[in-house]
């Protein structure tokens, strides 16, 4: 497909590794923000193709996996109901509550419906006027203007049996986060290629100068990855602590105007709780009060929820950079794709899970396909 | 999650005052919210995520790391004949 294949391409990979191999002179500790560019850098073995003093740690940056189990809990509570079509990106749908997942509900008859796109759901509020219909708003800041639009749509045509049940995260200050903790590790980022789509970098320029980090926001393919890492080595081996901008085709410093003028209309910043990091403040966004009639969370009435996490899952320090998913006792034993025990292993942008995928728990297969020359 | 596939427009249209469009994403099509992309026509590239139209693709960007690997292969041809050099 244009623009997504020639960004694979095998060759010019191996290239840019090789310049990543001439620009080193020491070992670096660098994190991809992002869990969609895990996926990519797990799935063609960037990080075998590197050379061995550059390691890639892998982020929080998979608001599947760092959704609050009480969070899931509150959702199976109202996609119980039998006055609820409660709809969910298909992502979600697997991840496990204190009691099951949400396709466990489903098949014991809850009305759980996939969708594709959040206005999907306004439209099928608008067909189902006897119904409640309920999103499941779960993102960083990319998900923001389209479960913002939809809120924005169903007001505006006067549904009143549409609302969302939003658990959105930020990713800034999980950055700040990450980079406060005394047991840090992190020297530079590939910063979210789509987050910046919609927000622009401006706000990633103090980071980078309190910490004295190179952020380089990067796209999502082999290419932009690999060109990404060049620019960070570049820019640690020089001393150097600034944002770049590798994803240039799509992002633009001011983000997209249009899309931050909605989401401040619609949302505003709140305090959130992050699965298998804690709370950290301002991270999230929550509807605004004039928006209440469309918060889930003040339509349905869920009481007290008791949540029990794993005690063996170290998913933790893994979505801090700390661990990889290997150094787990429980991956790929006890702790699958089937039966996940924590947030890194729910979804498929999860660290460990992308790991599972691609076999890095068998470790004769488990070089990617790009180390392996299949690309 | 935060996925954004590139495709190209194919039309434009407005529903409840809210520009939509068909999107085709190497054959598949697709519906697509377009109301945050100003000025979009059919033939544009955008970048979508969950039917929502992130931003326009710019195309002459799209090149930019292809320029960059094209100027390390002159810097691979200068150094070349150095390296021929018989000694």
């Amino acid at each position: 497909m244009k623009y997504l294949d020639e960004y694979r391409d095998p060759d010019a990979a191996r290239r840019l590794a090789d310049a990543v191999a001439g620009a080193v002179t020491r070992p670096w500790t660098i994190m991809e923000v992002c869990g969609g560019q895990t996926h990519t850098i797990v799935k063609y073995g960037i990080d075998h193709v590197l050379p061995p003093g550059v390691e890639l740690v892998h982020g929080p940056g998979c608001p599947v996996c760092v959704t609050p189990l009480e969070m899931i809990d509150r959702a199976h509570v109202i996609a119980s109901r039998p006055d609820v079509i409660f709809c969910s990106f298909g992502d979600m749908l697997r991840v496990p509550g204190s009691r099951g997942d949400l396709l466990q509900l489903k098949s014991q008859g809850a009305d759980v419906r996939v969708v594709y796109a959040p206005l999907d759901a306004v439209n099928l509020a608008a067909a189902n006027p006897s119904r409640k219909v309920v999103f499941f708003a779960v993102g960083f800041e990319t998900t923001a203007p389209p479960n913002a639009m939809a809120v924005w749509m169903a007001k505006k045509r006067g549904l009143t049996n549409f609302s969302l049940l939003v658990s959105h995260v930020l990713v800034p200050p999980a950055m700040t986060a990450i980079l406060r903790a005394p047991d840090n590790r992190v020297q530079g980022f590939l910063g979210p290629g789509h987050v910046c789509t919609v927000m622009g970098f401006t706000e990633y320029e103090p980071i980078a100068a309190e910490f004295r980090v190179p952020i380089v926001v990067a796209g999502f393919e082999p290419l932009d990855l690999l060109e990404g890492v060049l620019r960070t080595v570049r820019q640690l081996e020089a001393g150097r602590g600034e944002v770049e901008n590798q994803y240039s085709r799509v992002v633009r410093r001011e983000g997209n105007p249009a899309s931050k003028k909605l989401i401040d209309d619609v949302f505003e910043v709140c305090d959130r709780k992050w699965r298998g990091v804690g709370s950290i403040p301002q991270s999230g966004y929550r509807l605004r009060p004039e928006y209440r009639a469309y918060d889930a969370d003040h339509i349905f009435d869920v009481g007290g929820l008791e949540t029990q996490e794993s005690t063996v899952c170290i998913s933790g320090q893994i979505l801090r950079g700390l661990k990889k998913p290997h150094e787990c006792p429980a991956f790929g034993r006890e702790c699958t794709p089937h039966t996940p025990l924590g947030a890194t292993m729910v979804s498929a942008e999860g660290a460990c899970a992308a790991y599972h995928a691609y076999g890095r728990h068998l470790e004769s297969v488990g070089v990617g396909r790009l180390a392996a020359g299949r690309v | 999650m935060c996925l954004g596939i590139p495709g190209k427009v194919v039309e434009t249209y407005a529903e409840h005052d809210v520009c939509m469009g068909k999107v085709d994403f190497g054959g598949v099509f697709k519906r697509v919210c377009l109301e945050h992309v100003p000025d979009v026509v059919p033939g544009d590239y955008v970048v979508v995520h969950v039917g929502f139209a992130l931003n326009k693709l710019d195309e002459a960007e799209a090149r930019r790391v292809f320029e960059f690997l094209e100027g390390m292969n002159q810097l691979d041809e200068i150094g070349r004949p150095s390296r021929e050099v018989p000694g």
